[in-house]
């Protein structure tokens, strides 16, 4: 304790104003990738990829639909739908306890949030998942909502869009979360009958049940780079076939070069990709740069 | 007969083990052995049907996956005739945790489809456990398509552990193979019934489970992931199975209460296993009677069936 400090009375004192000086909470961040330790601002205008090495951080729903549409219109389809667990799930933990938590966390009522909205003046339905929100997991609130963007695509005649970043189905909602698996498949089918376009876009990580179901069923699939996309989990994997995997397995690169994806196109470049496309696909003039 | 007892039917057991006993003494010695004997058999039905009158979806996940349980092929060479085997995906392999083929029930040409294991180690390893690759994916849905153009309805049988987690199976497209299924299957111009026979494995079962009527035999398990799976990612340590089996629900029964299944096929006596016969013949009804209801519909009815069905999955499961 300094002189001066002990001079004062003990209510200034445990103000704490002259203690050590703290870095404001979140001011810096550290990429998971390099290690750098980045300005979060920067990063952020930087649309949270490592200036240093190129790492797509992970972000939320929200923010990567921000990113992607138009400032107006932007109109939220099933936003009042939330889990009821008539299962009444319990593990460790009640289903109903894990909800509210990610509901408190993350300030969404569950793990898919869709638009209705503009790419650089481009109307589309688009879909983004929350991993945040366990895991970013689909049950059956994640499947009503995915279906709920496709038919209104289909009523409007729009092309549909979702950015995929997830674990698999929900455990916690048992069977029903694998029958999100048919049901969104099947609501594909539908919308591609009637010509309907539909992009998928695989972010870190796409697995399971979400990557064995609509993920993989895109007209057209665009990964970010060096995303985890694939079935099993490495983990799984390493346990079954009892081997280390090669470096840079299930990851965009990989899939791009065993034919799964037909791109890989960095965050910054992503709203120019979708507009050029959607605009081929309603055969209007290209956007302006 | 070499019965193998599960953990539980260790009483069973026990009794069986001292009625072959008695059998082998009884040549020699007094005629009431036999009596002997037949007192002990009755106590012994007595007794598994005490057991099975009461049995956890823990237990029940071990039946389905029993080492003695039936699988596809013994139920397809029971159940049809002129079964026809068919092979390979056209593109890269054949697949045999996966066997398809024509034939006829009851005289009627169909096109079957299921997961198969293997009974012993060099087969369980030719058919991989019943783990399909992306080419057993692609073979079953050639033959669907197959059917599809010729009129005939798509009897599937389901029995895996779930799809092949591996690196050549991931390099193939595993995700995107299971997806094309359940793509297609959503509205195959054809009458489709699925039966889960054994394990319904998550992914790897719904890849070929797609379909206008859904029934499982009674000792069958269906769920998004193994108990064990569940129970080291959501409790920490497999030890929890059991935990996992009763939170997940995939029982025939409780199944069948969620409306996710519509028919369950009664298993005679100690499970499947214990006769293959009256099994396959229960199978054999139920799958005449299913195909009449189906065949009994119009193509638009079933198709909007089927719409009405995979749009309404989980539909009780939220408030707005």
């Amino acid at each position: 304790m300094s002189w001066f400090e002990k001079l004062l009375p003990p209510k200034v004192k445990t103000s704490g104003s002259f203690g050590k000086k703290e870095i404001p909470e979140g001011l810096w961040k550290k990429c998971p990738s390099c290690n750098a330790v980045l300005y979060r601002a920067e990063l952020e205008r930087n649309l949270d990829v490592c200036p240093k090495c190129n790492h797509h951080l992970r972000i939320g729903a929200r923010r990567r639909l921000d990113i992607l549409l138009d400032k107006e219109p932007r109109d939220e389809i099933g936003d009042a739908l939330k889990a009821t667990d008539p299962l009444k799930f319990k593990d460790s933990k009640k289903y109903r306890d894990r909800l509210s938590e990610a509901q408190k966390k993350t300030e969404e009522n569950d793990a898919l949030v869709v638009l209705q909205g503009a790419i650089k003046g481009n109307p589309v339905v688009a879909a983004a998942f929350e991993f945040s929100f366990m895991g970013g997991s689909m049950g059956t609130v994640v499947g009503e909502r995915f279906v709920r963007g496709a038919e209104l695509c289909m009523e409007q005649n729009l092309p549909f869009v979702c950015i995929s970043a997830s674990g698999g189905a929900r455990m916690q909602e048992a069977l029903f979360s694998l029958m999100q698996m048919a049901k969104t498949s099947a609501i594909l089918r539908k919308m591609s009958r009637r010509g309907i376009p539909f992009i998928s876009v695989l972010t870190d990580p796409t697995m399971g049940g979400v990557s064995a179901s609509f993920a993989m069923l895109g007209d057209i699939i665009i990964a970010e780079p060096k995303a985890l996309i694939g079935f099993a989990g490495p983990r799984v994997i390493e346990q079954t076939v009892r081997e280390t995997l090669p470096e840079g397995f299930q990851r965009s690169e990989f899939l791009l070069e065993s034919g799964a994806i037909d791109m890989i196109v960095d965050r910054r470049d992503m709203r120019d990709a979708l507009a050029n496309l959607l605009a081929m696909f309603a055969g209007r003039k290209a956007p302006a740069a | 007969m070499n019965m193998n007892f599960l953990d539980f039917e260790q009483p069973v057991a026990e009794l069986e083990a001292k009625i072959d006993e008695l059998r082998h003494v009884g040549v020699s010695d007094e005629v009431n052995i036999g009596e002997e004997i037949a007192r002990l058999q009755k106590k012994s039905v007595k007794l598994t049907e005490s057991i099975f009158s009461s049995l956890t979806p823990w237990q029940i996940s071990q039946l389905a996956r029993h080492p003695q349980r039936p699988y596809t092929l013994e139920y397809i060479n029971r159940i049809f005739t002129d079964f026809q085997p068919l092979h390979g995906d056209r593109m890269f392999a054949d697949d045999p945790a996966i066997v398809g083929g024509m034939a006829r029930l009851n005289g009627r040409p169909v096109m079957v489809i299921g997961h198969q294991k293997g009974r012993d180690t060099k087969e369980k390893v030719y058919r991989n456990f019943g783990m399909p690759k992306p080419e057993g994916y692609r073979k079953a849905i050639r033959l669907m398509q197959m059917a599809e153009r010729f009129s005939l309805p798509v009897l599937t049988f389901i029995d895996t552990p779930g799809a092949y987690p591996g690196v050549d199976a991931e390099k193939r497209g595993q995700s995107e193979a299971i997806a094309r299924n359940l793509f297609i299957m959503s509205d195959l111009q054809v009458p489709i019934i699925s039966t889960v026979i054994g394990e319904g494995g998550s992914g790897g079962a719904l890849a070929i489970g797609v379909c206008d009527t859904l029934m499982m035999l009674q000792y069958a398990t269906y769920s998004v992931i193994s108990p064990e799976g569940c129970a080291s990612i959501l409790w920490k340590s497999a030890d929890h199975a059991s935990d996992a089996a009763e939170a997940m629900g995939l029982t025939a029964e409780r199944l069948s209460e969620l409306k996710l299944v519509d028919r369950i096929i009664p298993e005679p006596l100690g499970g499947a296993h214990r006769d293959v016969e009256a099994t396959a013949e229960n199978l054999r009804t139920a799958l005449i009677s299913g195909l009449d209801e189906l065949e009994g519909m119009s193509m638009t009815e079933l198709q909007e069936k089927r719409q009405q069905r995979l749009r309404s999955y989980g539909t009780d499961n939220f408030e707005e």
